[in-house]
């Protein structure tokens, strides 16, 4: 054995306290979402120690945006959080507008709207299905990709990807919707309400489901704070923050005229609780149970906004405009915005220096802080608590590597 | 069949030896064609509860081969042990599993006399060679050198041995009943129509059935109670290492219990391999005698007891592909707070019951089947007065010759 290995405190430690054993949950296992990797310090069942290990995906991705022009890295952003690329492309998008002090028409904000939301309901629907998949049941997951495949195929028709699609891009969008479009995305709508009841019946009021989720995990509302946490993780502990309504005016002018109510517990109360399932009398604020909860609100309340949004998009009838040029030249400056990403707030900073290729691209993603306050939620918590923790927490590790 | 071979002239050891191997080879055969026919049709209950199509193109139109297919790919695989493995122990694991599978088998009836070996303490003999299996899965995670293994091998014990406790109560029932160990007597006395199933004896064996249910789902580890090998948390559990045909024999241990558990509910409390109306004896046929038209009988009770069977498998798919998997304290809760207790009770009141209605609520709602195959076996002359209700099941029933041969039952025309 190597003295490297034998220096290790950990192992030491480990050879004197023999009634514990250090267990790495991944890189490769079921429900750590990728390649995250978990050294769990157990005692029998009980963890008494969690530690994330992060890395095994990184890319440079933002080093590769210091060394070509703001659109050409439009396409790595997809592959930041691929689930929700719409959502990374507007981030960056934005944030190179707002350096350039570039405005879009009124048509191209309402597509980004309409798409931004509809993706947005693509990640939730993922984040439910796979923490569904987490806690051991299989089939709420299949239904999930079911109607993400019907988002994926109107993308499809938008943009020809469905996956990465570098669709929403600095200065608009690469190009308009195809004719017809509006009115498959309104059918799609339609037949995918009733839906949500499914899942309700199969996850958040299913017995077992409350079991393994309410209490478990509970995040109060200061540490979601103080580690700084975002998106569903920040409001299922009942800060009330959405960079949507609360963010910079480039962002929230986006959504001017748009009515929505940000999906956090107020008085015990949610918004419009009278047509979701009641919160169990299990559930403690902060736990997974409510971070599930918020998505699944979020999800009807982006549903409602992608109503809205069809309607003021076909109301425009101007072009959507060209997007900027492949190599426009950026101003002397910097500039930082913060966006709501279905996985939380996502900012990305930009340095230019005159010429078209920036000379600093950096991002802060919110699985990144998010994943932060896992050691603290699986203190004493047991192993199956783990996969349940870790992935109410929504996390993709693309978007933490980067 | 030892009988037979002896008549013709072999020693006693052989024909002894050749009947035995026989009935070992038959009863394989079941299990691994049940093995096949099952995880097919998981392969496509999962699929139609979740909106897919399964397996469709091996072997036609229903991929009704893809079972095959996989065996013949897990023959073909690698047998991969990790470093470190305790060898001998990583390679008896499976076997062992599988062997306490299969032995259990021996004493299940699956029809009248159908059974490979009638023992007069069958239900014991079931349930504690069941509860060998759970030493597989131990050996397995033991043996497999990883730390997975080891926390799969060590919640099977946990919870397989704790949910021994009220399943052996719910068994009990049944026996207090029939005031016999042996499954074929058990089932013989659930004979007649479908009130005279166990099920229905009383509302404590009610109850008691759906102890049993759960008792036996956690039993043989499946879903909620699918610790052992929960893939969200534990990769594979105790079988994260095998691979193979090791692996296999594992799925087929899993996949035979999950038929014995079945198999056995069904005798048990579902009436055996009497069906719900009691075809054979309303026409005049009795499964008793040895004759051609008994075996008929016996044939049609052995198609009864797989189709109860089988749709107790069903049950289980069905559960699994639904409800999320339960943590390893709420199994443990659910067993020792909720199963136990319930099962004592209901054990007491269907003791009590039984001391005092034994005849039931209803008269003549649960009897003995004796009676109603005593009466039928009057022949001519009608049938005896004790029994006032069992004409009226014989009413609507096409009048047979009482000059009938009286090897077969036969009745008084009314």
């Amino acid at each position: 054995m190597s003295n490297l290995i034998d220096d290790d405190p950990r192992i030491i430690e480990f050879d004197v306290r023999t009634d514990e054993m250090l267990v790495n949950m991944g890189p490769q296992h079921p429900s750590t979402h990728g390649v995250l990797r978990l050294v769990l310090r157990t005692d029998g069942e009980i963890v008494s120690e969690t530690e994330p290990h992060i890395g095994y995906l990184h890319r440079c991705a933002e080093k590769i945006g210091e060394n070509v022009s703001p659109r050409q890295w439009i396409p790595y952003t997809d592959r930041l959080d691929y689930l929700a690329a719409m959502n990374m492309n507007l981030g960056w998008a934005l944030t190179v507008e707002k350096l350039m002090r570039h405005e879009v028409g009124e048509k191209a904000r309402h597509l980004r709207v309409l798409i931004a939301e509809l993706n947005r309901i693509g990640s939730h629907l993922v984040g439910m299905g796979a923490y569904g998949l987490d806690l051991g049941t299989f089939s709420p997951f299949l239904y999930a990709f079911r109607e993400r495949e019907k988002i994926l195929d109107l993308f499809e028709e938008a943009c020809g990807a469905r996956l990465t699609y570098s669709y929403i891009t600095c200065g608009g969008a690469t190009a308009d919707l195809p004719p017809g479009w509006l009115q498959k995305c309104e059918a799609f709508l339609d037949q995918f309400e009733p839906i949500i009841k499914e899942y309700h019946a199969l996850l958040t009021t299913n017995a077992i489901f409350v079991k393994r989720t309410a209490g478990i995990g509970v995040l109060s509302r200061e540490m979601a704070i103080d580690y700084g946490c975002s998106g569903p993780v920040l409001r299922g502990s009942g800060v009330d923050q959405d960079m949507r309504r609360d963010g910079e005016s480039i962002y929230t002018g986006m959504y001017d005229g748009y009515a929505f109510e940000v999906a956090v517990q107020k008085d015990g109360r949610y918004p419009r609780d009278h047509s979701y399932p009641s919160v169990p009398k299990e559930a403690v604020l902060g736990d997974c149970w409510h971070r599930f909860f918020v998505r699944m609100l979020e999800v009807v309340q982006s549903m409602d906004l992608v109503r809205q949004a069809i309607d003021r998009y076909a109301a425009c009838k101007e072009p959507l405009g060209e997007p900027m040029k492949l190599a426009e030249k950026l101003p002397v400056g910097d500039a930082y915005l913060e966006t709501e990403a279905p996985k939380g707030q996502m900012g990305f900073y930009v340095v230019g220096n005159g010429t078209s290729i920036p000379w600093r691209v950096r991002a802060r993603s919110s699985s990144f802080s998010n994943l932060s306050v896992t050691h603290e939620l699986c203190r004493g918590c047991l192993i199956a608590d783990v996969p349940a923790i870790v992935g109410s927490l929504d996390i993709v590790m693309g978007e933490i590597d980067r | 069949m030892a009988e037979f071979l002896i008549g013709l002239g072999l020693p006693g050891w052989l024909a002894w030896s050749i009947a035995a191997l026989v009935s070992a080879v038959l009863l394989l055969n079941v299990i691994a064609g049940g093995a096949l026919v099952f995880i097919w049709a998981e392969r496509k209950i999962a699929a139609r509860i979740q909106d897919r199509l399964g397996p469709t193109r091996t072997g036609g139109r229903f991929g009704w081969l893809q079972s095959l297919a996989d065996g013949i790919k897990l023959l073909a695989k690698e047998d991969l042990m990790p470093e470190g493995a305790d060898g001998l122990l990583f390679r008896l694991a499976p076997y062992v599993s599988f062997c306490a599978s299969f032995c259990a088998f021996i004493a299940l009836p699956f029809a009248f006399d159908v059974v490979g070996q009638r023992l007069n303490v069958a239900v014991f003999f079931v349930v504690a060679v069941l509860g060998l299996e759970v030493f597989g899965v131990i050996l397995a995670g033991y043996a497999s050198a990883s730390k997975w293994s080891l926390f799969g091998a060590m919640r099977e014990a946990a919870q397989v041995v704790s949910y021994e406790v009220p399943l052996g109560m719910c068994v009990v029932v049944p026996v207090m009943l029939a005031g016999t160990m042996d499954l074929v007597t058990i089932g013989e006395k659930q004979a007649g129509w479908m009130s005279n199933w166990y099920l229905f004896h009383d509302p404590f064996t009610f109850v008691i059935f759906w102890v049993y249910v759960t008792c036996a789902v956690a039993s043989v580890n499946r879903a909620p109670f699918d610790l052992a090998e929960a893939e969200s948390e534990l990769v594979a559990g105790f079988h994260t290492e095998y691979s193979g045909l090791r692996w296999s024999f594992f799925f087929m241990a899993e996949y035979g219990s999950m038929f014995l558990v079945s198999a056995l509910a069904a005798v048990l409390f579902l009436g055996g391999w009497n069906g719900p109306v009691p075809v054979a004896q309303l026409v005049g046929l009795s499964e008793g005698t040895g004759d051609s038209a008994a075996y008929f009988v016996r044939l049609l009770g052995l198609g009864n007891l797989i189709a109860k069977a089988t749709l107790g498998v069903l049950l289980m798919m069905w559960i699994r592909w639904t409800l999320p998997r339960l943590r390893i304290d709420q199994v443990m809760t659910t067993c020792l707070k909720y199963c136990t207790p319930i099962a004592a009770v209901m054990f007491a009141g269907a003791m009590f019951w039984q001391l005092f209605l034994p005849g039931g609520l209803l008269p003549g709602w649960s009897r003995p089947a004796g009676e109603i195959r005593e009466g039928w076996l009057e022949g001519p002359g009608g049938l005896p007065a004790a029994h006032p209700t069992t004409s009226g099941h014989n009413v609507g029933v096409a009048a047979t010759d009482p000059s009938d041969s009286s090897g077969l039952a036969t009745r008084s025309p009314r």
